[in-house]
């Protein structure tokens, strides 16, 4: 690309770029407001804070929460790592078109479809539901983001870094744990946080897989959403978007000094 | 050519005594529907410096991958010291392989590199840093042992995936395009080092490579591979000197192919007729040619002299135009036209300043060979 | 096969046999199962333990009805084509937004463009259902929006816009602008800058440039945006009960009442199956397009 970049460009990302975070500083702002009317503005104010921490139904629901998305994310990784390692290095066997499909086809069904099956099935073998089954419904589906995440990172890896591993005595198990496993941890560990937001994040499978006494915090939110805005649910999106722009912009500057220091390292080996 | 000539000449290959230590007998290796090794057999000695010489897609990776464990034949055995090692995982061979790509494990500094196979070998754990320790001397890189890979350069990576693969002393070392990624000149210091290395350590050492300078300058013996088959396996001033085909004589260095029909003319001796109205071609070979057989006559460049007044005495002349020169320094190459439209290329040494050169552009001149210049070729 | 790639591979599988594949056959057997049998609480019909008989008196009882229901009910068909027209109309509006921010971005120069990037992705981290209620604020009649209309002047009531359709697509375009700018960027960024020169070279002006090389070159990036907004916005349920009204007919909004509200299962599952049929469409010409890359890419 030959990059010139015109007043066109700029004002196209101006206002896409306006268009993407408008919204969430509205809101970030409005849930400071001390009016209960969330769209009039009456002065600064932390008490929606302090109601939120307050309502235990809540910090239930952030409890469950917190425990499905810990649980499922860290199943979810073993299986999808374990998937991405069948998909690129096992070769042939029987049913792979199969298991390729199983793979990808969660990623474009629609949630509703994946709930109602999953819904079935447990009804179907008598599980009760609860916590537990929103955690294997959650692993079903994340486990197929983890090993997309995984695979791409396993489709460049070097194979002849796991046969020198080998050639020196290594066992299979052996290579992967210690050669496999410590080089693609990035991408396990991304599969892991993707794997995490979603199930965070997850409303539709959580609706169908949840029992009634097991709710998750977006169902909550979507409960009290159709009831119109609330301050209260203001200041918890607040609190969950801080959460993920820390996150996410400490990763990326994280990643990006590692990147920098491996270059100048890289360009300093290449002058000796 | 990799023989000081002052000491009693290694040939294990021409000693009906001696055992080799890798036998290929009648292996073939197929991919699906491709054959990558078809019918192949093969010796190789203890303490030979072997190079597998072929352009890519010829099968030889996949020989080497066979002996590394990476492959297993399709058909016919590998036997290492008489032992057939298809069973043998790669992890348990005595084999040990330093690959193209080097392989280093990036998150291990150098040290940790070398000392990985010795960890899970039966070497004692007290006696590990010590080996480490004379690998990394052997590769003068004591300096960058606590180094990440890649922190070094290029010829060092180079030199710490050598260290790393002599360190469990393996029977035979597996070396694949090892010195692809340098650059020419410090492949060719490289190459010296490899065969310093090796006569130090007495290890085995098959090599792949498609560069046939690399061949001739580090194997004792080369093995020249077209399409899964071995095509002549010898040393390599053989190899330069009486390839067997056409095939052998194009691959390495440069070289002049004239078409023809051969005549008998004495014990080794044929006449080629190759053009109207010239004179034959003498040429030898050791095999016996049945007459009027369509033959290739193969001469080097260099082999063949140019001149502007008729040479006396000389077994073959030829006389032709000068097409064209390529001046490359230390050398030059002329392209003459003669009889027919052909092109034959002689090379000359330039022993005197471009000014003084006698022959130019379309200039009349005579080119001239012996009649053991150049070899017959059948096929 | 040993025992430990059977292990390796064997694990996944069987998870996904088990809890994916299995609900799915549950699915179609309900889909084609009477209303009555199926009412909960929910007995399986098939016998396995009668073994091949279970089996044939099994698809014995399958019937079609529930799917002839779904044909004879205006509601349906109406919700699929809703659905389709509205998942069609947002993808356009959202590649008509996202080409321009996709194309300013690899524009942009490489110190910047890290940072762009990752302002696209953050919204990804972002809860879905927090973004999308973030515009109740905005669309309501009391909402930023009214107000911002009314104090310059352009209406004097406000416009009725949360519950409506306008408010699906304002909260589809906006969730899912990410997916369309991500492909289309990676598209624009390997174009080779050399190839505008060239153009320019041989006599293009800047926008027919831009007109005969950068927007061919960057249409695989666009076929892949569209899709990737396409199939998810056309099962969507979150948009359309939290933004749209209760004249949006959106078929993931039907699919869930009439599981939770009407709990009629068949034809949930009916619903569901016919859904599926639909995306698979769209789903095939997606992996086509992401082939035919791959081969290009080789």
């Amino acid at each position: 690309m030959n990059r010139r970049f015109s007043w066109f460009n700029a004002t196209s990302l101006t206002l896409g770029f306006a268009f993407l975070y408008l919204p969430m500083i509205i809101l970030i702002i409005f849930s400071f407001n001390a009016s209960k009317l969330v769209t009039v503005w009456a002065g600064f104010s932390t008490k929606w804070y302090g109601e939120l921490l307050g309502n235990q139904a809540f910090l239930d629901a952030a409890w469950v929460t917190l425990k499905v998305a810990v649980l499922s994310s860290t199943l979810a990784t073993v299986l999808g790592t374990m998937a991405a390692y069948v998909l690129v290095r096992a070769g042939r066997f029987a049913g792979r078109t199969l298991f390729s499909g199983m793979i990808y086809a969660p990623l474009v069904m629609p949630e509703v479809i994946t709930g109602l099956a999953m819904l079935l099935l447990f009804i179907s073998i008598g599980l009760d539901r609860g916590v537990g089954t929103i955690v294997l419904a959650h692993t079903t589906f994340t486990m197929c983001y983890v090993s997309v995440v995984v695979s791409s990172r396993l489709v460049t890896f070097d194979k002849s870094l796991e046969e020198a591993a080998l050639d020196l005595g290594c066992t299979p198990f052996d290579a992967f744990r210690s050669v496999t496993l410590p080089i693609i941890a990035p991408a396990v560990i991304s599969g892991w946080l993707l794997a995490f937001t979603l199930s965070l994040d997850d409303l539709v499978i959580s609706q169908f897989a949840a029992g009634p006494s097991s709710t998750t915090l977006p169902m909550k939110i979507f409960s009290s959403v159709r009831l119109g805005v609330s301050p209260e649910i203001n200041a918890l999106s607040t609190l969950m978007i801080s959460v993920v722009t820390v996150g996410v912009i400490t990763a990326s500057l994280v990643s990006k000094r590692s990147i920098a220091r491996q270059r100048a390292e890289e360009q300093a080996a290449a002058r000796t | 050519m990799a023989q000081p000539a002052n000491r009693p000449v290694f040939a294990p290959w021409n000693d009906p005594n001696e055992k080799p230590l890798i036998r290929f007998q009648n292996v073939t290796k197929k991919f699906g529907e491709f054959v990558a090794i078809d019918d192949l057999t093969l010796d190789i000695f203890r303490r030979e410096f072997f190079a597998l010489l072929g352009p890519s897609g010829c099968g030889k990776t996949t020989l080497m991958r066979m002996l590394a464990g990476f492959e297993a034949p399709t058909s016919g055995t590998i036997l290492l010291d008489g032992v057939d090692i298809a069973p043998i995982p790669p992890n348990k061979r005595a084999t040990n392989m330093m690959f193209q790509s080097y392989a280093l494990f990036p998150h291990l500094t150098v040290w940790d590199n070398i000392a990985f196979g010795l960890k899970r070998s039966d070497m004692a754990k007290d006696k590990i840093p010590a080996r480490v320790e004379e690998m990394l001397r052997l590769v003068r890189l004591e300096k960058f042992a606590k180094r990440k890979p890649h922190q070094i350069s290029g010829g060092q990576r180079q030199r710490v995936a050598l260290a790393r693969s002599l360190a469990k002393a393996p029977k035979l070392l597996l070396l694949d395009e090892p010195l692809g990624a340098l650059d020419k000149k410090l492949r060719q210091d490289t190459q010296f080092e490899l065969m310093d290395i090796q006569e130090k350590t007495g290890t085995t050492f098959v090599i792949v490579t498609h560069d046939q300078e690399e061949a001739m300058t580090v194997a004792s013996r080369v093995a020249v591979m077209d399409h899964g088959k071995m095509i002549q396996v010898d040393t390599p001033d053989r190899i330069y000197e009486t390839p067997n085909s056409v095939y052998v004589a194009d691959f390495i260095g440069d070289v002049n192919i004239i078409e023809g029909r051969a005549v008998r003319k004495g014990d080794d001796k044929y006449a080629i007729a190759w053009a109207e109205g010239q004179p034959d071609i003498l040429g030898t070979s050791s095999a016996a040619i049945d007459q009027g057989t369509r033959v290739h006559f193969a001469i080097r460049p260099e082999k063949v002299a140019i001149a502007s007044e008729r040479p006396e005495g000389r077994a073959n002349v030829i006389e032709g135009t000068v097409s064209d020169i390529a001046y490359l320094g230390n050398i030059s190459t002329y392209k003459v036209e003669v009889a027919g439209g052909r092109m034959i290329k002689a090379q000359v040494a330039n022993e005197r300043r471009l000014a003084r050169r006698d022959i130019t552009w379309d200039d009349k001149v005579f080119l001239s060979f012996t009649d053991t210049a150049g070899v017959v070729l059948l096929k | 096969m040993n025992l430990r790639r059977l292990f390796l591979i064997g694990t996944p599988y069987l998870w996904l046999l088990v809890f994916f594949l299995i609900p799915f056959v549950i699915v179609l057997k309900i889909a084609l199962s009477d209303y009555a049998i199926s009412i909960p609480p929910y007995t399986p019909t098939l016998d396995l333990s009668a073994g091949w008989e279970g089996v044939k008196s099994f698809f014995a009882a399958l019937d079609f009805e529930n799917f002839s229901f779904l044909a004879s009910d205006a509601l349906y068909w109406k919700a699929y084509l809703s659905s389709l027209q509205i998942a069609a109309i947002s993808t356009i509006i959202t590649l008509i937004v996202g080409y321009p921010i996709a194309y300013g971005m690899a524009q942009a120069s490489d110190e910047w463009r890290p940072t762009l990037m990752m302002l696209v992705i953050l919204p990804f981290w972002t809860s879905f259902l927090i973004r999308i209620y973030s515009w109740i604020g905005i669309l309501s009649n009391e909402g930023f929006l009214n107000q911002l209309l009314m104090w310059l002047g352009i209406i004097d009531t406000p416009l009725t816009i949360l519950n409506t359709n306008v408010a699906v697509y304002v909260g589809i375009v906006y969730a899912y602008l990410p997916f369309m700018i991500l492909p289309i960027y990676a598209a624009l960024e390997k174009l080779d800058g050399s190839l505008i020169e060239a153009a320019e070279d041989l006599g293009c002006s800047r926008a027919s440039a831009f007109w005969l090389i950068t927007l061919p070159l960057s249409k695989p990036g666009v076929i892949a945006g569209c899709f990737l907004v396409f199939i998810p916005a056309l099962g969507e349920f979150v948009i359309p009960s939290i933004l749209g009204g209760s004249s949006t007919l959106m078929i993931g909004k039907v699919l869930f009442e009439e599981f939770f509200s009407n709990r009629d299962w068949p034809v949930a599952s009916a619903v569901a199956v016919v859904l599926l049929l639909i995306l698979i469409v769209p789903i095939i010409l997606f992996q086509r397009n992401e082939q035919k890359q791959r081969e290009a890419n080789q």
